[in-house]
Parts: C-alpha cells; structure tokens; sequence
C-alpha cells in the first residue's frame, strides 16, 4: 500500500453521449509498473449527472457509500449527485490490485485498494472541470473553485454546472499532477454520511440474486450428495412429478434438482424423490478424523513462516514453560440469503445472475460449462445479502448452469438453507502447538507456534502459494504484534479429505488470531500479571496497537471489580491493516451457558471515511465472532454434515447481544479493512474473559457449556 | 385447487396446492419479492409478514390455512402508522448492512409497536428474538424500536 498514487495512469476521453469519462488504472499486484489498465470509470454526463462503475459489489459492509465518498470529496460533490453502477465482469479493468488483481470484494480490502486512485480520479475530474470553465471565462483557472456540483469564479460571481462544461473538459489535456486534499480540509470524508442503499432496504424493493424473475423464469431446488464426493446411483421420481406445479426433474452426476413453476412445488417434488446414492471414499469420514490427522502433522517440522533468534534454545534456558494445543472448528458461512443463482441458456449465449463477490470467475464458470466464449456470458450482478467469504466462489454458479444447460428458458437455482448449510464451503479446522519459555520476571523469552489446517489460498490463489506457505493462513500468527526476542512459527499445509474450504469472515486470523491472543494470556497467568500490562510491556514497537490496547482498557474500566461468575477478558490484534483491541465482559452461569454481557472496541483504522459505517463493521463482525465462539461448528459424521439449518446452526440472536461500544481512534494513516476484523478479535476476548470468570481455560473453540458447569 | 388470497388490500386468486407456503405464493407466484427467504422452518423471521396484524413466519403458512384473513407484506407496511414509524427509525438509526433480514425485522417490529407502543427491553426481546440478522445489526435495531416508540414530536431521528 506505498504510494499508489504515483503509478498512477489517468486517461480522459468523450464518454458516449458527449461527457467526461475518466478512467484510471491501478498496478496489479507487485507487477511492474507498465502493466497498467484502466480500473474504474467515473462519467460526468451534460446533465450534471456523476456515474461512478463500483468495482466493489455492495454486501452490507456499506461500499457503496464509503467509496462514492472518496471521489465526492475531490470533486466537491454532495453524496447525493453520485449514481452508482454495478462494474460488468472484467478482471483486466476491475481487479482489485490488493487481491493480485482479481475482480473481488474480499478481505477487506476495498477501502485499502481505492484511497489514493478514487480520490485522485475525483481530483482530475475537477481540475479538468475548472480549467474548461476557465477557458469559457478567459480567466486563469486559479482564480476558480469548484463547489458543489459548479465550478465558480468568485471576482465575477459567475457560476457554471459541471454538466455544462463536461463536453469540453473532455477535450482539456490531462494534468500531470494534481494535489489531494489534506486531510484537514475533508468536508465529507469523515463525517457520517447516510447509507445510500438503506431506503430500498427498507421498503422491500432491493434487489438481490434471489429476487430476479427475468421473464418465464422456472425455480430449481437441488440436493446433492449428501456425502463428500459421492456419486448419484438411481433417483425415483414418480411421486415427484405428480406434485403439482413441477415440471422437470434434472439429474448431474452428483446432483438432483428438481425444477418447477415455484419454490413450493420444487421442495416438495424434491421431498418425494427416492434417491440412491454411491456414497464414495469419504463415507466413512468424521470430524475426529480431520483433527487426529492435523494433530499427527503437527508432530513434524513444517515451512519455517517466521524465525526470529533462537527460540528453542531459549526455551531450555527459560524459568518457566508453558505448553498448549488448541483447535478450531469448521465453519459456514450461513449467509441469510441462501445460494441461489439464475441462468437462461440458449444455443450461443448465456445469462447469469447472481450476486457475486468476483464477477469475472462467476461469468468464466459460466464459460467453462456451457463452453461458450466469455463475451457469450452476459452476467447481472446484484446486491448480496450477506458474503462473508462465501460469495468469492462460484461453485453456486457452475451448479445452477449445469441445471440450466437441461432447462428450455431461464431458471432460478434456489437452495434449501439445508442445502446451503451442508454444501457450504467451510471455514478450515485448525490445530496448532505452541510452546513457550518465560525468564524470572515473568516475560516471554521464547515462542514457538507450529500449526497445521488447509490453505484455502493455495486452491484460490495458486500463485499465492509458495514454499508451502501462504499469507492468509500466517496473517496474526507471523511476524505479529508483540515484540519477542526468539520466536519460531510453522505453518503446515493438510487438505482434509472431502472437506471443501474456503474464506470465511477474518479468515486466516479468525483461527491465529484466537490462538494467539489465549496464548498470550496464558503467559500473562503463568506470569501472575495483568493481561492487558502484560501486553502493553511486549508493545513498544507498535504505538497504534499499543494506543487502542490502552483505550480500549480504560473505557471497559479494566481493573475495576465485577460481581462473581462474570470477568473481563481482552484481545488485540494488527490485521487487514487496522489496529483493534477488545473487552469483553461475559458472564457465566453455574449451568456453563456463556453470556457476553458488554464489548468494548477500540480501533485505529486510519483515516475514517464513514465513521457510521466504521461502528457498523466493528458491531457487525462482533456479533459474527460470537456466533462462532458460543454456538459455530461444523461437525462430519459418515462423511455428511450434521448441522443443516439454524436450529442445528445456531447463530446469535437479538435477545443474547451485547451492547457493543466502539471509540475511534482518530489518525492520518491510510485506511485499514473494516469488515472483518472485530470477528477474529472477540473469540479470544471472550475465552479469557471466562478465564477470569472461572479459572478455565477454553483452548478448543466453539465454548463447550459442559466444561464450565459448576456445582449446584 | 384455487385459493383467493387478500395481500395488501387486494385480493389475488392462486392456482397451487393447498399445503404451499405462502411464502412462494408471494414471491414466486406472485411476484412480491420484499418477503424474504432464509430457512424455511420458523427458525430466521425473514418471510415474516403480517395475518390479521400477528407477526407470522409465512414460510410455515399453508395457503389454505388463510381462510380469508388479511395479510400485510413489507410493500405495504409503510402505509401504516406503526410501519411507517419503524421505517423512519431504521433509516434514522443506520440499521441495515446487507439488509436481507430487514424486511422480516420490520414485520416484526411494526407488529410489536402496533400491538404495544411503549415496549419494554424484555418485550423486544420475545417479540424480536425470532428474527435472525446475520450481519448483526441487533443493537441498532433496538435502538431503532425504541425511537418509534417515542411519541413523533419528540422523535429526534439519528
Ligand atoms: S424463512 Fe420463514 S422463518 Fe426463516
Ligand atoms: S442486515 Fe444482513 S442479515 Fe440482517
């Protein structure tokens, strides 16, 4: 994230129907510098209007306010003269430069990728404006200034509209370079602005995937086989097709969808097939299974991800030792809308529409089935409700085309939340090793962290991948916030066997994080000092970590005594660029159930350009972490997952939430991710908060009640 | 078999089997997309919709089982007092992220605020618990009933 701004390439041409198209590029990845494209398109029409092209697709996380702010800013626009589109499936154009240029919306990286280029494309739009006035006016374009949509010559009072003179902006040549605002003078960035999807949101008129009906449009529901890798024997469907209102029955390979003139209809045909499956190699699977293999892994040496010292010579020198292993669960991801994904194809052409966090692989699955060239694909993409990582795959679209290549007329893939819940593709099981040497004082000496789990970039991201390593799977885990003299880490790479994997909300540091901050609070105990000193001594390196850690603790009243059966536990991390620390209060009662009674956030995540939206993700993310921690797991038996809807999947509910506080820390750093980071943070604020309840210490996640029950 | 359905004031003749779900009968045979789906067994709130003004999870409502009753959807919740009230509050208090949930947790919402104007912490809670929000918007949808509740000259909004 140096200095994007200077690699800039910014082109201006005639947009189609006569006014300014901007468009600009980005360098992708570490590529060199001559490998630019352009990346996003702002349109000035003669009306005044401002298009901006959203290569980020809008899931909740509040992009499609947040980004329009950044060129508003530097146009002198208000928020409410931005229109937005969709960016068509274009990975050449859209990739997103934080994510090797794949066009996705993930990781957070959204705001990361577009600080420096959106407001420099605002910045030339509004030069060019003010000097095609100018020239109109015949006065130096230094005595005008753009404000609100008008480029204004204060000696004369004359004012003119940006549409006026869009035509002719398009024909000024293009500045070298053009000065951003300091940050001072922001009059939008910063301040709270109003979500602009939220009136549809509200009034039932959003579209989302699951709601599009192009016209004729069949409903499929589908299940598939039920265990990992099997293969569909025989499928009886009489009774079926007597079901009022279905139409077809479509078989795959390993699939069965049922297709029908509604939802209703195709749920009960489905309900009434007599299916056989040929169960295949995983029928025999169990989650045990996974976890003694991982565990068995992490006997041995893996890829050296960090070295720093000699941490195993320090250990045998160390005063005191403290040893762990920890696990983690899979996950899924539980979107509230469920797969689903729409497809007409005809003989040379298909249509797909779906949300989708990477428009361009969904329109190349697309390709891929129906073997048609991609500019056959014609793909729509629509609000999402709800990623968290799901949304970066595209097997719900391969799947729906599949189906629709037997369908005559488009039809919409629609799966049962059962089916969404057993076909996810899980956040990976983790198991790690650590080891750690403390001298007299108490301070660690020595940190040795071996772990092993599946890597979801190297199935994603290929490229990524190397020397066994990945940067997602060591995020939190390598090179972290703490300053250690010795430290050793090993990430060791173990597919499970039929277990698809795949990014979930915080991913990597949703497990190394969690590890790592019960950990530290481990030696912090085996030391006999406060948790959050304990850290605060390890910091000094790291003043912004260190800041929200201190703020953080004074705002939950760190210290200050709390009734029996309730304690305070803290986290602090450095990822997806932003610094957070959390409190979590929780409370636990004498049957074991956990009640997370308060959280107390602080964070430091740069310049903020939607403060409202900043809380929003941090409130968002937490709940989703405390989900995970009270209630997540994905558990295999027989190869098939036993978990299939929200009873068996239980996710936080209105009565259980905390109230959540968020203080922000201000700063003039670029901006940090936002929608993810208070997920991985709070798991491990709660299990040291139910330390301090309970003396015990939770090393496998989701909490187990049964481990905390006391006697009556 | 043919049903007559009243949805929103109007009523709709529906030609399906009597056990269909309301919920398909609004969003894939008639074509009202605002109610949504999330699980299909009264355990998310997202197709909640209102039968006489009573909260109900549509997704477990039989089309035969109407016999005649009025059903409220989220198209035109806002012409009620309660729903336009929730409506401005949710705007006001910045509750929505992806937003998927909303249309159930404002059903549900205006049902609670037409049945009882003055709700309780712990009223919120029966009355709201049903309802899942993925992206965790629990807290401002709290604060956003409460906002409602306020008698509309003192509502300050945001
Ligand atoms: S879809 Fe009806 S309660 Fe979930
Ligand atoms: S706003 Fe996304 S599920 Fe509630």
């Amino acid at each position: 994230m140096t200095d994007l701004s200077r690699r800039h390439l910014l082109r201006a041409g005639a947009a189609a129907g006569g006014g300014l198209l901007l468009s600009f590029s980005l360098p992708f990845g570490s590529q060199a510098a001559t490998a630019f494209a352009p990346n996003a398109y702002v349109r000035v029409g003669e009306d005044g209007s401002i298009v901006l092209t959203m290569p980020y697709v809008e899931m909740g996380q509040g992009t499609y306010t947040a980004i329009p702010m950044l060129i508003a800013e530097e146009l002198e626009v208000g928020l409410g003269q931005v229109q937005l589109e969709h960016a068509p499936p274009d990975e050449k154009t859209y990739g997103n430069p934080l994510l090797a240029g794949v066009q996705a919306t993930g990781g957070s990286t959204a705001i990361m990728a577009s600080w420096q280029p959106l407001r420099q494309a605002g910045a030339v739009a509004r030069t060019l404006l003010v000097a095609a006035a100018a020239k109109r006016w015949n006065v130096e374009p230094a005595s005008c200034r753009a404000e609100k949509g008008e480029v204004v010559h204060p000696p004369t009072g004359r004012r003119l509209k940006y549409g006026a003179v869009a035509a002719d902006a398009a024909r000024m040549p293009v500045p070298k370079d053009v000065p951003l605002k300091d940050p001072k003078d922001f009059k939008l960035i910063g301040t709270p602005a109003k979500r602009l999807d939220a009136p549809a949101k509200v009034n039932g008129t959003a579209v989302y995937g699951i709601d599009v009906r192009p016209h004729g449009v069949k409903i499929a529901t589908l299940t598939q086989s039920p265990v990992f890798g099997g293969k569909l024997k025989s499928v009886d469907d009489t009774a079926a097709k007597a079901v009022k209102g279905v139409r077809q029955i479509v078989r795959l390979d390993d699939c069965v969808a049922v297709v029908a003139d509604h939802m209703g209809a195709a749920k009960k045909g489905l309900a009434a097939l007599k299916i056989e499956w040929d169960e295949g190699p995983h029928a025999r699977l169990t989650t045990a299974d996974v976890a003694r293999d991982l565990e068995q892994a992490t006997l041995n040496a893996g890829p050296v991800a960090e070295n720093i010292g000699d941490a195993a010579k320090a250990l045998e020198s160390a005063a005191t030792k403290v040893d762990a292993t920890y696990q983690v669960p899979f996950l899924a991801h539980a979107t509230m809308e469920p797969m689903n994904c729409t497809v007409h194809v005809a003989k040379d052409r298909c249509e797909v529409w779906v949300g989708t966090q990477v428009a361009a692989r969904a329109q190349a699955a697309a390709a891929k089935v129906t073997g048609l060239p991609l500019e056959k694909v014609v793909l729509h993409n629509h609000l999402i409700g709800g990623g968290f990582g799901r949304r970066l795959e595209v097997d719900g679209v391969t799947r729906a085309v599949q189906i629709a290549q037997k369908v005559d007329g488009p039809v919409k893939v629609v799966w049962t939340r059962e089916e969404d819940i057993q076909h996810d593709m899980y956040r990976p099981y983790w198991f790690d090793r650590l080891s750690a040497g403390l001298d007299e004082t108490g301070k660690p000496v020595a940190w040795n962290h071996r772990f092993a789990g599946s890597s979801v970039v190297a199935r994603w991201l290929p490229p990524g991948f190397n020397n066994g390593l990945d940067p997602d799977s060591i995020e939190g885990a390598a090179k972290f916030i703490y300053g250690l003299p010795n430290k050793h880490v090993e990430y060791l790479r173990v597919e499970p066997p039929g277990v698809p994997t795949a990014f979930w909300r915080s991913v990597g540091p949703s497990h190394t994080i969690f590890v790592v901050e019960s950990f530290m609070d481990e030696l912090a105990a085996a030391a006999k000092q406060d948790p959050v000193a304990y850290r605060l001594a390890l910091l000094d390196k790291t003043p912004r970590t260190k800041a929200v850690l201190t703020l953080a603790a004074e705002k939950a009243g760190w210290g200050q005594a709390l009734p029996a059966g309730i304690g305070r536990g803290v986290s602090v991390q450095n990822v997806f660029g932003s610094h957070l620390a959390q409190v979590a209060e929780v409370e636990v009662a004498k049957d074991g159930t956990v009640r997370v009674r308060r959280v107390v956030a602080a964070i430091d995540c740069g310049i903020v350009i939607n403060p409202d939206t900043v809380r929003a993700q941090i409130e968002s993310a937490t709940i989703f972490g405390i989900s995970a921690a009270l209630y997540g797991e994905i558990t295999v038996k027989d190869g098939r997952v036993e978990q299939s809807n929200f009873d068996t999947y239980r996710v936080l509910r209105l009565d259980e939430a905390p109230k959540i506080e968020v203080h922000i820390v201000q700063s003039g750093d670029a901006p940090g991710g936002m929608g993810e980071p208070g997920t991985s943070a709070i798991v491990p604020a709660i299990a040291n908060a139910i330390f301090a309840a309970t003396g015990k210490r939770l090393r496998k996640m989701p909490i187990d009640s049964e481990l905390l029950k006391r006697p009556a | 078999m043919a049903y007559s359905v009243k949805i929103n004031g109007k009523t709709y003749n529906v030609d399906v089997d009597g056990d269909t779900p309301l919920l398909w009968v609004l969003r894939d045979v008639l074509g009202m997309i605002g109610t949504k789906f999330g699980c299909g067994i009264a355990q998310c709130g997202a197709c909640t919709v209102h039968v006489d003004g009573a909260a109900t999870r549509s997704c477990v409502t039989p089309v035969e089982s109407l016999n005649g009753s009025a059903i409220t959807t989220i198209e035109a919740i806002g012409a009620t007092a309660a729903g336009a009230k929730v409506q401005k509050a949710w705007l006001d208090r910045e509750v929505v992220q992806c937003g998927y949930c909303q249309s159930g947790q404002i059903m549900a919402a205006a049902a609670l605020l037409a049945a009882n104007p003055k709700p309780t912490d712990s009223d919120i809670d029966d009355a709201m618990s049903g309802n899942i929000c993925r992206c965790g918007t629990y807290g401002r949808i709290r604060e956003a009933i409460k906002q409602a509740a306020q008698p509309a000259t003192q509502s300050k909004g945001g």
